[in-house]
């Protein structure tokens, strides 16, 4: 076990493109990070300098008490699962999996003895004797897992494991993967951990912290849950959620945020923690904190454009001082809404509301931590 | 009364139409068969016209040097073994055995280590990034356009220097020191088409470069360097240039040279051996293209169509 340190990492391609800007990040011992962020936002390439595939062009990585930024990939006490899984395919699973140890030194009975135990924690017993291309994606991503894990690596690397696979191998995979981390935790073995994804859905259930990635800038690291609740910037406020935050311009007037001709109440405990009071400011809200109003009383009004089914919730679209805002209502709300008008009022709560500086992208009304 | 007239006024419309459908049906496999007919009798006949002098060969060579020319057919009257017999002798103080073994002594070190430089120069431009790769790939590509004739001299006058003529190193050090350009190009196209990722997976699971290599490229490379292989092998059995400027003693002769020994030394061609021994030079050829005809083709389709 062993924590991973990342000290203003950088990486320059040909001397002119630079894809990570001089990064930090601390994964602990025994911790899930997953690094999530658009496509091109240097996610993947940051995994591969840590597993020693890209060389560095700036800065530290620190596994345990070592510097490995000049060590061989296989000298690093790493262990990586590719997005295509990246099996030898002119080898038996039994000699895929072995294949790691053996190149370490291992004598053939240990290295057997090692499959053993992995096949048995992975289920892929059955599946020892057959070549890679006789496999499912599933059983073929279970077998690269279990070339990871036999290692027994001071961190694991996960580069996107899961793109290949169908939305239900996905979900399932998530779970054996998070089990697969506790049961390790618990058994005091190796489990550190970084993994990359696009998918926010992984992010959020996978990551014990989850690294918000953005042209190769970090722009936050927290739990999901504190991401979800305290976004520090634009960028993340709109990446992590379904459906999407709304997000709406103006600029806040004392215990107020005007948007066009409406005015948005903030309330006192809002109003007291703004850090700052931009002149170009955005008032984000998540759909799901934008209720459907009843009474016309600190309510705004929109022009509903579109309703979206999704079977117990529906998203509905709407137009607030020409910018496009959705709302969260469950279905049986949806069934009592008046139809006839294509007005809808809506309620923001004043607890969920977060004021960021438009030019800055930052949070300017964060709570206090602790 | 009308009504069921109708009905069957619409069965029988209906019958018709089904019959006339069978029928139309059946016209067309017949089409379909004589057409097929039609294509196998001229594909075959294609095919024999161009097998024919092979199979020729073949006959005349088990015929007596008066019916080669008396009998156009390729069937003998009076099958015999003679040729073979006699020519296997050859008129110098060797076999044709000697020239088999000789032509061996090239074709294995130059097949087994042309694979090997190949491999492992196509490796290092296919993966590896170095000072001047542009320009070293270049001039790879430079030779591959190079006429061969044109380096003939130079390389006369290089081995004469190094002592080597009359010897079998100048017909396969070069080869097996990557110097035949088409084989290297090969082997990239065919690399670059194969993704590196079980190449990385390698390197993480502690493979260094020539590890890598071994145990996950060369696996993987396996039906392009059979075909580096094969044609390396038929292309040594087939040359003829390269001994004739190099080898003067006979009894260094591979089998080409043999064969036009025979052809120089005796005043009346005996013709039956001649043929019996181009039997015998072009049967190991036949037969180690037959055996690995499957990865021959996947070898060059490979590269062509992926790279």
């Amino acid at each position: 076990m062993a924590r991973l340190q990342l000290r203003n990492l950088e990486k320059v391609y040909g001397g002119a493109f630079k894809a990570v800007h001089g990064i930090n990040l601390d994964v602990e011992e025994g911790e899930f990070m997953v690094l999530v962020g658009p496509s091109g936002c240097a996610k993947s390439t940051t995994l591969r300098m840590i597993a020693g595939l890209e060389e560095v062009t700036a800065g530290e990585i620190r596994i345990g008490e070592r510097i490995v930024n000049t060590l061989e990939p296989g000298k690093r006490g790493i262990a990586m699962v590719f997005q295509n899984y990246a099996l030898y395919p002119h080898m038996k699973v039994r000699t895929n999996l072995a294949f790691g140890l053996r190149i370490g030194g291992a004598s053939k009975a240990e290295a057997a003895k090692a499959v053993e135990e992995v096949a048995k924690i992975l289920e892929i017993e059955p599946l020892l004797d057959r070549l890679p291309k006789q496999l499912s994606g599933g059983q073929a991503q279970r077998v690269a897992l279990g070339r990871a894990l036999i290692k027994k690596p001071d961190v694991f690397l996960f580069d996107e494991p899961l793109s290949n696979l169908d939305a239900k191998l996905r979900a399932s995979m998530r779970v054996r993967i998070t089990d697969l981390h506790k049961r390790l935790k618990r058994e005091g073995m190796a489990s550190t951990v970084v993994y990359v994804t696009h998918d926010q859905t992984e992010a959020m259930t996978m990551g014990d912290r989850i690294c918000v990635m953005k042209d190769g800038h970090i722009m936050q690291v927290a739990t999901p849950k504190e991401l979800y609740h305290q976004p520090a910037n634009l960028f993340v406020a709109g990446f992590i959620g379904s459906p999407e935050m709304n997000v709406i311009e103006g600029h806040v007037d004392g215990g107020a945020f005007r948007t066009g001709g409406q005015v948005i109440q903030l309330g006192e405990a809002l109003t007291s923690r703004l850090t700052a009071r931009p002149e170009r400011a955005a008032l984000g809200i998540r759909p799901q904190h934008l209720t459907l109003a009843t009474g016309i009383n600190g309510a705004l009004s929109a022009q509903l454009r579109g309703v979206e089914f999704m079977g117990h919730e529906v998203y509905l679209h709407a137009l607030l001082d020409g910018r496009e805002v959705t709302t969260v209502a469950s279905a049986a709300e949806y069934d009592r809404m008046d139809r006839s008008l294509d007005t809808i009022r809506l309620l923001p709560e004043a607890a969920n509301i977060h004021i960021f500086d438009r030019d800055s992208g930052r949070n300017v009304s964060l709570r206090a931590q602790g | 009364m009308t009504d069921i007239s109708h009905a069957s006024d619409v069965f029988t419309a209906g019958a018709d139409a089904l019959a006339e459908a069978r029928r139309h049906q059946r016209i067309q496999q017949r089409r379909a068969r004589v057409s097929a007919i039609l294509r196998y009798a001229i594909l075959f006949g294609v095919g024999l016209v161009m097998l024919y002098p092979l199979i020729w060969l073949v006959g005349a060579s088990f015929k007596t040097n008066a019916e080669i020319f008396a009998n156009p057919g390729f069937i003998p009257r009076e099958p015999t073994t003679e040729g073979y017999v006699k020519g296997w002798e050859t008129s110098t103080p060797y076999t044709f055995g000697r020239f088999f073994w000789n032509s061996f002594l090239i074709i294995l070190p130059k097949t087994i280590g042309t694979a090997i430089s190949c491999t492992m120069v196509a490796y290092g431009f296919a993966r590896f990034d170095f000072p001047l790769k542009k320009i070293l790939f270049g001039s790879v590509i430079a030779i591959l356009l190079l006429p061969n004739v044109v380096t003939r001299i130079p390389q006369y006058i290089l081995f004469r220097e190094l002592g080597w003529l009359d010897s079998f190193l100048p017909l396969w050090v070069p080869s097996a020191m990557a110097g035949d350009a088409f084989f290297v190009f090969m082997l990239v196209q065919f690399l670059r088409a194969i993704p590196d990722d079980m190449e990385q997976a390698a390197r993480v699971d502690g493979c260094n470069s020539w590890q890598t290599l071994l145990f996950v490229v060369v696996p993987m490379l396996a039906p392009a360097l059979i075909s580096v292989c094969l044609f390396q092998f038929m292309w040594t059995m087939n040359d003829f240039l390269g001994p004739l400027i190099y080898i003067s003693s006979v009894d260094k002769y591979p089998v080409s040279l043999a064969l036009k020994l025979s052809i120089d030394t005796t005043e009346a061609f005996e013709w039956n051996r001649i043929l019996a021994m181009s039997v015998l030079t072009i049967t190991p050829a036949l037969a180690v293209f037959f055996m690995a005809q499957k990865y021959f083709i996947e070898g060059i389709s490979a590269g062509g169509i992926k790279g």
